[in-house]
Parts: structure tokens; sequence; C-alpha cells
């Protein structure tokens, strides 16, 4: 029973800590968890896991190392960022009411499935170029400093644009290549 | 007699050449299917019945290890290209150009799993605001005229200016020479040293004036500063060549705080 309450507190404190935006960035580090929660912060976050579970949300890690870690070490787990993100996917009359228009959103996989392609990094304006092909001009300036104000991209040296931080939070790159390679030309 | 010899150093010479191979796949990161693994398996094989001494057969035994670290790259080689990971740029590129924006749109919503983030007031911090509010003084009481004293007109020399602490003796870029080449100085073998321990000075003056100048040698690259937050430790690491700030692929801004009284704490802690 002690055991039990002791948990239920944990989750609670876990669930204000990720819900809620603490920094410029949302998400809780690892490290900060430990902090707050203890060092059994990775059980707590199990439990919570499953409790969102009903409710079609799911705590998401990100780690430091750009490829996937499937068995993390204690050192990965306290450098990496933990979110609270939708586990399903969400349907465009969703995307409408998250503000979220649909050619801002093709715009966003154009960019991010454009870079991808290229390993990674790929010059502002070839994507621009692409983008431009479907929307107007004055918009597509407007989404690309979105994108990036947002942290789904960032834009480093010489004008390269990089995959950033909300990207790897929020986009399962491995089924947007799959779904455009399987996808029908029109 | 002397034949066998020969056909030893041959051998030895061959399986050399085989981990000199190896070794450079391995270390170069070249394509893996660059060693033939029968050809080379043929050979290791054709000398192997020659080898007694032990240190022949340790050769003999490195070069079927190296053969098998290339045989794993191979393998992974394989493994990433069949799965759906890897992609054709080029495909990939053909598509994205052919779809449509609401096809891709539509895709892309079938993998976009959105963070979810809430800002809400909670009656604590109204209460908090509200406290604070009612004790903040009007800004007519806040931005009261200081009072000035008239004072003549005179020159001044640059002398008094030192003095005054309105110029400064030596240029600014020649302190940052000398705590340069302090620091190149005072680093351990791994090229490092504790933030505190290099700013730290007799006076808290100094350690302030010292902690002040190393801020500037970190922002125009002439040293690194590595935060261990886990440890809660920073450490100082001097660059050869000052590496110019547009190198630096992340760039972060770090404030770092000294009161007085953790000057003396430090002080003592260090001396003690």
């Amino acid at each position: 029973m002690k055991r039990k309450a002791y948990y239920t507190r944990k989750v609670k404190q876990a669930t204000h800590l990720l819900f809620y935006k603490h920094h410029r960035k949302p998400g809780v580090k690892g490290w900060e968890l430990k902090k707050q929660l203890g060092s059994d912060y990775p059980k707590v976050l199990d439990i919570l896991d499953g409790y969102l579970k009903s409710l079609d949300l799911q705590v998401k890690t990100v780690f430091d190392e750009e490829t996937p870690v499937e068995k993390p070490t204690r050192k990965q787990l306290d450098r990496a960022r933990f979110f609270i993100t939708l586990r399903g996917d969400v349907a465009p009359k969703e995307a409408k009411m998250m503000g979220w228009r649909i050619d801002d959103i093709a715009g966003l996989a154009i960019a991010i499935s454009y870079i991808l392609a290229k390993k990674g990094q790929a010059p502002r304006d070839e994507v621009e170029d692409l983008l431009r092909n479907k929307l107007p001009g004055w918009r597509v300036d407007v989404n690309m400093n979105r994108y990036i104000r947002s942290g789904y991209l960032a834009e480093g040296e010489n004008k390269k644009l990089y995959l950033d931080w909300r990207t790897r939070a929020e986009v399962d790159q491995k089924t947007l290549i799959d779904l455009l390679l399987g996808a029908e030309e029109q | 007699m002397a034949s066998k010899k020969q056909r030893k150093k041959l051998g030895s010479e061959h399986l050399m050449r085989i981990i000199d191979l190896c070794e450079s796949v391995e270390e170069r990161g070249l394509d893996p299917f660059l060693v033939e693994v029968d050809d080379v398996l043929a050979v290791v094989r054709e000398y192997f019945p020659d080898w007694e001494l032990p240190e022949e057969l340790c050769l003999d035994a490195e070069a079927v290890h190296k053969l098998a670290s290339v045989i794993k790259l191979q393998s992974d080689w394989i493994k990433r290209r069949s799965t759906s990971l890897y992609t054709d740029p080029f495909l990939l590129e053909e598509k994205i150009r052919k779809l449509g924006g609401e096809k891709l749109g539509t895709m892309f919503l079938r993998c976009w799993h959105p963070i979810v983030e809430l800002e809400q007031i909670s009656s604590h911090s109204l209460a908090e605001a509200i406290k604070y509010w009612q004790e903040l003084l009007p800004l007519r009481e806040r931005w009261l005229d200081f009072p000035t004293q008239e004072r003549a007109i005179g020159a001044t020399t640059r002398e008094e200016l030192i003095g005054q602490r309105i110029l400064v003796g030596k240029a600014f870029s020649e302190d940052l020479h000398v705590l340069w080449e302090e620091l190149k100085h005072r680093v351990d073998e791994e090229g490092k040293i504790r933030y505190w321990e290099f700013v730290e000075a007799d006076t808290y003056a100094e350690t302030i004036k010292r902690a002040f100048i190393t801020s500037f040698l970190v922002t125009y690259g002439y040293a690194n500063l590595e935060v261990h937050r886990l440890e809660e430790e920073m450490y100082l690491k001097p660059f050869d060549e000052p590496v110019p700030f547009l190198e630096k692929r992340q760039v972060t801004s770090l404030p770092v705080s000294i009161s007085f009284d953790e000057w003396k704490k430090l002080r003592e802690a260090n001396q003690g």
C-alpha cells in the first residue's frame, strides 16, 4: 500500500513536469526527472505511459544520439529529453483545429522528407524551390520561418537546413519514408 | 630448407598485407567489399600448414581476426541497405516532386505525433502575482530623477583616468593573450583545467576580472568551456589556435555568477 501510494504521488509529479512547459522548449531532461522523481524515474514514466495509453497519449523519449537507441544505458536516459506526445495519428480535420492548414503540413512534410532524402542536410534554397512549385512565394517564406521557429528545422551555416529537435520528437521518420516510397504518384 | 624459409617469409608478408588492408577498411571507413573474403581465406589456408612458431601462429590468428571484423562490416552494410531506413535519395526526391501537396500532407499526418504542451495559470501563481503587483511602486516613484551635482569643467590626465578605472593600463587584447598563455600552461595531461580552479585569485576583484576575461577567451574561440551537468563541473580547454566563432557548430550562452560569499567558500575549499 505504501509502495502504491509512493508511485501514485510520483506519477502525479511526473504528469505536472511533463505536461506543463517549464523552459523555452517543452519536455524535461532525464537528469531533471531524476532530480525531481528519484533514480527510479524510468519506472514512474512507465506507469504514467500505461495510464496515458487509454487517452491516446504516450511518453516519448528522444535521445541525444542520431541513431535510434534500443536498450538505453542510464547515462543515455539521463541525457535524453522526455515529452508527452499523441500516440496515434492526427486526422486532417483535427490538424485544422490545431492551427495547421493542410498545405502548411504538406510543406513541412516536403521539407522534412527532402532533408531526409539528402542524408540530413539540404540547402534552404533547394527546399524553398520545391515548395514554390505548389505554394505562393510569400507563403513559402512565412512557412519556412514557422518551421524553423517551432523547432522542426534548424538553419546552420551556409543556409543549410537540418532536422531539429521537434522533428525528432514528433515525426516517425521511418514510417514517413515508407509511406513516401509506397505512395502512388499523381 | 632455404625454400621453406623463403616460403615462410612470403607467407608472413602476405598476412601482413591482409592485416593492413583490413585495418584500412576498418579505420578509414572504406567499402568493406573491397576485401575479397574468399581470396584472402585461400591465402591464409595456403600458408597455415607452414606455421610452427608461436609468433607465426599469432600473425595467422590476427589476420583471421581482422578478416572477421571486415566480414562484420560487410554484414552491417547489407543489413542497413536492406532496411527501409536506407533509401535511394534520388528515388525519394522524385517521389516528393511528383506527389500532390494534399496527398503528402495527409501522408505526413499518419506519422506525426505532436507534443502535448500546456500553459496554465494556477491560483498559487495568481496570488503571487497579485502580491507582487501590490508591492510594486508606481513608475513615477521608481523613476525619480537622480540628484546631480554641478561640477566645474577641467582637464584630466590619462593616469588619472586609469586610477579611476575609466581607462585600463594595458590593452584588453593583451590581457586576453596573457590569460590564454596561462591557461595553456596550466592544463593537465588531458588538456583541460577546472573552471573554478583557473579563475580563482587572491582577491574577489581579481577573480571577477579573470572570470570576465575568461568569458571572452571562450567567446572569441581561444578556449572551449565543457559543462558536465551531472557532475556539476565545468572545464576549460584551450585551443592551440583561436577557432573563429562561425566554425563552432553550436554556440550557447552560459551565465556564471560569482558572489562574494561563493568566492570566499571557493577560496577556503581550494586552500583547505
